[in-house]
């Protein structure tokens, strides 16, 4: 049952996403053939892949730091990959969109590692501590970023990498994006591995999981799912955030059976926050980003609002816990 | 058997353990007990091979544990440590599977759901197969990680307080489960557990390791350790160990 209502949902969101925008189909001077490949298939995919994938990169980071209020904009990671771009853009202004793809991941890599770092000193009594020095890191690597960007007038960038929004997608522009569809698949191979650094760094290794390793698979993984989000249509905080916490209050957290599930989340949630977008101040749009960043921080209040009361009914030797139950 | 020879840990230029050296028998149930702070947790880190020592080494069986392989390792000794602030969102089920990692990598085969289904009888939790960890109450939550640990099948098992903030019932409950499952026999384990509370210890344990201030101070049968002068020197306050019925009973004079 539930699964049909999943799928007529998704069927629903992805008709409207094709039928619905400034121009016209019926009337358009291209033909709606024209109209559909070029531009709205592209940005239906476009807005899938990107929520599919930045869910399932913050379901990665919150396993990975055993915290439930991190995602990768508190983790430093768009702006180690727009530093990254910035770089390249300047020293080798003609590369290849790959070479840009490939510089802009090993930076968020190297920044989202730094955070990983900075996380090992944070004390793990107070959930709220670690997604309060995400922000300031990643506050301190964004204002970096933008010195850059103005000393070398690149601003202009950089406003597209930060606001993410797909009405710029067109057919030729946003395939790098299908990335995300390979990460997405190396993710469900890892995925056992993933949960496992969710117990906790002793439970891990005496399972015998390589830590480092896992680890580097999994920040790999968020960085390139960030990395091709920023180049090809801007970075969307909150999705990784809300969507990953809302399904494993509901489903728990066993990677393997979740994924699923947390990327069809995902990407429905993106393209419906697309669709209000396009709608709301027709013909005119709101970014994906906006839509989602304001519904998404409403949900966020919400669940840590709704959290200590949900927790309580644990018995007396879990009241420690609850407070840093898994963050 | 698992021999320790020699052994010195460093932790930010402070040595937390200097010179351990002993032998801790296959079968039995052994108590590490030791005042805070005497290295108790980074000797069972040592032990189960997640800590390198500085100096020494630590032989299970026929391995160097420090040098062996996660997956080998994690086929000889299961570590269980202090409960940690974060709370899995699994269920039971799914956590004690997550005990036979080390075995299938990812391939479950049908033997490895046959240990954890014994593993679950073993420490009476078939009822609450499809409960979250996160809403159990502490006493069962501690019986499902143990149980995680029993279901890596490793000759050893090692156990960080498992009984901390336990009721005396269920403290009491997991002890005689660790317990039976030390006793002599074909799948008989090598269970060591660090424990605070010297009454256990006096209970169940069949041979007892006291440290203090990072050096072994007994290594021997529970009955040679556990003494009234023994265990008031070690504690540095007055403990009386009296028999009660031919068992061991520990008070605080």
């Amino acid at each position: 049952m539930f699964r049909i209502a999943t799928a007529v949902g998704l069927i629903g969101l992805i008709v409207a996403s094709l039928a619905i925008g400034a121009a016209d189909l019926g009337t358009n001077d291209n033909g709606a053939a024209f109209l559909l490949i070029v531009s709205r298939i592209p940005r239906t995919a476009a807005a899938l892949l990107a929520g599919a994938g930045l869910a399932l990169a913050g379901a990665v980071v919150q396993l990975a730091v055993q915290n439930r209020l991190v995602e990768p904009s508190l983790t430093g990671t768009p702006e180690s990959a727009m530093a990254g771009l910035l770089a390249v853009t300047l020293l080798a202004p003609g590369a290849a969109l790959m070479t840009k793809m490939i510089a802009a991941t090993i930076a968020a890599l190297i920044g989202t590692a730094g955070f990983m770092i900075l996380a090992r000193q944070v004390p793990r009594r107070d959930p709220m501590l670690l997604p309060l020095v995400g922000l300031i890191y990643a506050g301190i690597l964004g204002a970096g970023v933008t010195w850059f960007a103005w000393n070398t007038d690149l601003m202009q960038y950089l406003g597209t990498w930060q606001a993410g929004e797909f009405s710029g997608v067109l057919r030729g522009r946003y395939e790098l994006l299908w990335l995300i569809a390979v990460m997405v698949g190396l993710l469900f191979l890892g995925a056992d591995r993933i949960t496992l650094l969710g117990l906790g760094e002793d439970r891990a290794r005496s399972l015998g999981l390589n830590l480092r390793q896992t680890l580097l698979l999994g920040l790999g993984i968020v960085a390139a799912t960030v990395a091709v989000v920023v180049v090809t249509v801007g970075m969307l905080p909150f999705v990784g955030l809300v969507v990953p916490n809302i399904v494993s209050r509901w489903r728990g957290d066993n990677l393997r059976a979740n994924l699923p599930v947390i990327a069809l989340s995902g990407a429905m949630a993106v393209l419906a926050s697309d669709l209000i977008g396009r709608v709301i101040r027709w013909p005119y749009e709101i970014p994906a980003g906006t839509i989602f960043a304001v519904i998404g921080a409403g949900i966020f209040l919400w669940l840590l609002y709704a959290r200590p009361r949900l927790e309580k009914p644990a018995k007396a030797a879990a009241v420690t816990n609850t407070a840093g139950s898994h963050g | 058997m698992i021999r320790i020879t020699d052994l010195h840990l460093h932790r930010d230029g402070q040595p937390i353990l200097h010179g351990i050296d002993a032998n801790i028998p296959a079968t039995g149930l052994t108590a590490v007990i030791g005042p805070n702070g005497a290295g108790k947790s980074s000797l069972l880190h040592c032990l189960a091979g997640l800590t390198a020592p500085d100096q020494g080494a630590v032989q299970v069986g026929n391995a160097d544990i420090a040098k062996a392989r996660p997956a080998d390792r994690a086929r000889m000794v299961a570590l269980l440590t202090q409960s940690t602030p974060a709370l899995p969102r699994l269920t039971v089920a799914e956590l004690v599977a997550f005990g036979r990692w080390p075995h299938h990598r990812g391939r479950p085969t049908r033997a490895d759901r046959e240990i954890v289904a014994q593993s679950m009888d073993a420490f009476d939790l078939a009822g609450l197969a499809g409960r979250r960890v996160d809403t159990l109450s502490g006493g069962q939550r501690q019986r499902a990680f143990v149980a995680m640990a029993h279901a890596q099948s490793t000759p050893w098992m090692l156990l960080d307080e498992p009984l901390a903030a336990l009721d005396p019932k269920y403290a009491r409950d997991i002890m005689d489960r660790l317990h039976g499952l030390s006793r002599p026999g074909p799948d008989a384990r090598g269970i060591i557990v660090v424990l605070h509370d010297l009454a256990m210890a006096a209970r169940y344990a069949d041979w007892v390791i006291s440290l203090k201030d990072g050096r072994l101070v007994g290594n021997a049968p529970r009955s040679d350790v556990m003494t009234s002068e023994g265990l008031s020197a070690l504690f540095e306050s007055d403990i009386i160990v009296e028999d009660l019925r031919g068992r061991p009973v520990v008070v605080l004079a």
